[in-house]
């Protein structure tokens, strides 16, 4: 017995009391690691589906049998021999159109492949299964393909293919790629973060360095804080109204020029997406500044420098890694965003690769969803492999993020 | 006998207030802080001495609310007057931090940063060797100036943090608590400097450490709260160091010194 616990339970007490905490404590540790569980559970579940779809057997009839244009396999022909059936039996001018987009004899095997598939053979999908279909009831499909298509050839299929980034849009899904929307994706955040960065950096560097704290920029404050919260739908209706619409001279491109296009370009849904970044990239940096030390700011005071030179020299340089980690995973935003784009006008079939910030555009998210509203089941095949190029092309960029993070360690 | 006839002071104050909003953080000082002296500024924590050191070079403009009436006399002028730039004050008014502050740059740029902004036009690798040589720093330095400062340890980071300030060739250096932050024999090393560059500038310090200031101060400012309760700090006793530790006036200053305070 302690003299000195005198209003502290003791011995038996003590343990039996100590079992109460710890029982409650297992059981919070219980609740949180079911959520843990729970949101893994999602995840898995999203991949899961977006792997099913991408990966399965197919059933395919040729159209006109290979046989008509090669006396061999199609698989065992050279690109010369590609080459020379697509020449003998391409109508002249259809095979001029195709040299002169891109040379015939620069192109691979594998397109030239396509192509004579394509154009030539030609392919009549039947019927497509998911992987998991595929795998467990393998024996099955083929009797059943054997019964329904007799001529049909079955295949185990991977809708993501090589081929499938480098090849522009087409109206059949076995042909179709993501090339035109990977590209148009490309641009549309160049032009966003070329817009968004320099503007978003600026004003989180006058608000955290300059702005005077008191009402008003506690206003300007709160709606950057709720901007960033606004459904991006409503930046798509912004966009719509002064790009497409307000600044169409410019955004056309007719300013400069060009006559051919209206205001729904790449330059309409860059600007649209950067606008919608913006407040993500002000509040990011404004957190990257905030980071650097107020020592730091008083050693250059210190020594006689202007608040500009302390800004260029000590405080931007040190914030820099944050303001690119925050910019990076904004776009990482933007490069997923369908709403805005549907409203400010993507095109859902263009086959040609953007030339400039004035030519039409579409991106892998319209694309997705324009193949996922498809009847046809290839169509939500090869929507599941865009998701996948969508989704390793969001990774890139979150790990690049996170790399130039742990790159810059922190010294102060 | 002290010669009180010295026509010009490095730092003269008349009726200084320093406020935080509507709250005087420091009230009515009155000093003449001798040329090429260390003068010391003792007090107990909150009573302003913080606060009237960073007033000496117009640090506290960083503070929005903060805010000076009176006046600080420097070569006959007020710093505080409309048609000084306070960029010019600090640039003759050298400053010394409590925790080490190198800038995240290499030893070299760390001196030379602060000479290049203020348009130096002489040698730079002679300016970083004198500067580091002034502040003791340099036999253990010369090899790797081209390391990072935040790989020095804290006592030469600091002394790396005096020579930067030296390098800049301030009329006065201030410092507050440079050696609280460091072991025992940085602080020797600190202290020694000092007594070195007082041959040039004039150095006010802020300590908590008596022993400190009765070491390496010619002068001391005892600073204490206002006894009416207004929580706002003055200077209640300025003299000769010596006077301040052996005969002070104020029983308030003897109380303190002898650490019967509080
Ligand atoms: N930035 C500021 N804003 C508002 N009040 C402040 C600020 N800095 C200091 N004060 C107040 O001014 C008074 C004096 O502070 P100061 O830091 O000058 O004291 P000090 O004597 O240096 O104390 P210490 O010995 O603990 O460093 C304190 O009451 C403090 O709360
Ligand atoms: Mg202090």
């Amino acid at each position: 017995m302690n003299p000195n616990h005198d209003h502290y339970p003791e011995g038996e007490t003590l343990r039996q009391s100590l079992k109460k905490r710890y029982r409650s404590a297992s059981l919070w540790q219980a609740i949180f690691f079911s959520a843990l569980v729970i949101a893994m559970i999602s995840l898995a579940a999203l991949l899961y589906n977006v792997i099913d779809g991408a990966f399965g057997y197919v059933a395919f009839e040729y159209k006109n049998d290979p046989a008509e244009f090669t006396a061999k396999p199609l698989d065992d022909l050279n690109k010369q021999e590609l080459l020379d059936i697509l020449k003998a039996n391409l109508s002249s001018g259809a095979y001029t159109k195709l040299d002169n987009e891109k040379l015939m004899k620069k192109r691979s095997k594998s397109v030239l492949y396509t192509l004579v598939l394509e154009r030539l053979i030609q392919i009549d999908t039947k019927q497509n299964w998911s992987m998991t279909d595929s795998i467990l009831h393998s024996s099955g499909i083929k009797t059943e393909v054997s019964e329904k298509y007799p001529k049909a050839k079955l295949e185990f299929r991977s809708w993501l293919t090589p081929v499938f980034l480098t090849t522009p849009m087409s109206s059949k899904a076995e042909f179709a790629g993501v090339r035109t929307a990977i590209l148009g994706s490309l641009w549309m955040v160049g032009i966003a973060i070329l817009f968004a960065l320099p503007i978003g950096t600026g004003a989180a560097i006058y608000l955290q360095e300059y702005a005077i704290k008191n009402f008003l920029s506690r206003v300007i404050q709160t709606n950057i804080n709720n901007l960033a919260g606004v459904p991006s739908i409503v930046y798509g209706m912004l966009g719509l109204a002064i790009f497409v619409r307000a600044f169409e001279p410019f955004t056309s491109g007719s300013m400069f020029g060009i006559t051919d296009s209206n205001g729904r370009t790449i330059l309409s849904a860059g600007l649209t997406m950067g606008v919608l970044v913006l407040p993500l990239i002000i509040i990011n940096a404004q957190e990257a500044i905030k980071a650097v030390p107020d020592s730091l700011r008083q050693a250059a005071y210190g020594v006689g420098a202007t608040r500009w030179q302390t800004i260029w020299h000590h405080v931007l340089p040190n914030a820099l890694p944050g303001i690119l980690t925050g910019s990076i995973l904004a776009v990482s935003r933007a490069i997923g965003e369908t709403a805005p784009l549907i409203v400010v006008g993507a095109s859902t079939f263009i086959s040609l690769d953007p030339d400039g910030p004035f030519s039409k555009f579409t991106a892998l998210p319209i694309q997705i969803y324009q193949w996922t509203t498809r009847a046809q089941s290839e169509f939500h095949s090869i929507a599941a492999s865009a998701i996948i190029v969508l989704l390793v092309l969001l990774l890139t960029l979150n790990a690049t993020a996170v790399l130039i993070r742990n790159r810059v360690q922190r010294k102060y | 006998m002290q010669n009180t006839q010295i026509p010009e002071y490095a730092i003269e104050t008349k009726n200084l207030f320093v406020f935080y909003g509507s709250f005087a953080a420091v009230s009515e000082v009155n000093l003449k802080i001798e040329k090429q002296k260390v003068t010391a500024i003792i007090g107990p924590s909150g009573c302003g001495k913080s606060t009237l050191l960073r007033a000496f070079n117009r640090m506290n403009d960083f503070v929005p609310s903060s805010y000076v009436t009176g006046e600080v006399l420097m070569r006959g002028q007020n710093i505080y007057g409309s048609n000084i730039d306070p960029v010019e004050v600090r640039r003759n008014i050298g400053m010394v931090f409590q925790k080490p502050n190198p800038f995240p740059k290499s030893i070299y740029e760390n001196i030379a940063w602060g000479a290049r902004i203020n348009g130096f036009k002489g040698n730079m690798d002679e300016l970083v060797e004198q500067s580091l040589r002034g502040a003791a720093l340099w036999e253990e330095v010369k090899d790797l100036l081209k390391k990072n400062a935040y790989e020095l340890s804290g006592g030469q980071q600091q002394r790396l943090c005096i020579a930067r300030t030296i390098a800049i060739q301030p009329d006065i250096i201030l410092m507050d608590e440079p050696a609280s932050a460091l072991d025992p024999i940085s602080t020797l090393r600190i202290e020694e400097l000092m007594q070195e560059l007082k041959k040039n500038y004039t150095i006010i310090i802020v300590t908590h450490n008596m022993q400190q200031a009765a070491r390496v101060s010619d002068y001391t400012a005892m600073m204490m709260l206002e006894k009416d309760g207004s929580r706002s700090g003055t200077v209640i006793e300025f003299s000769e160091t010596k006077k301040i530790f052996t005969n002070p006036k104020d029983k308030r200053t003897e109380d303190y010194v002898t650490g019967r305070f509080g």
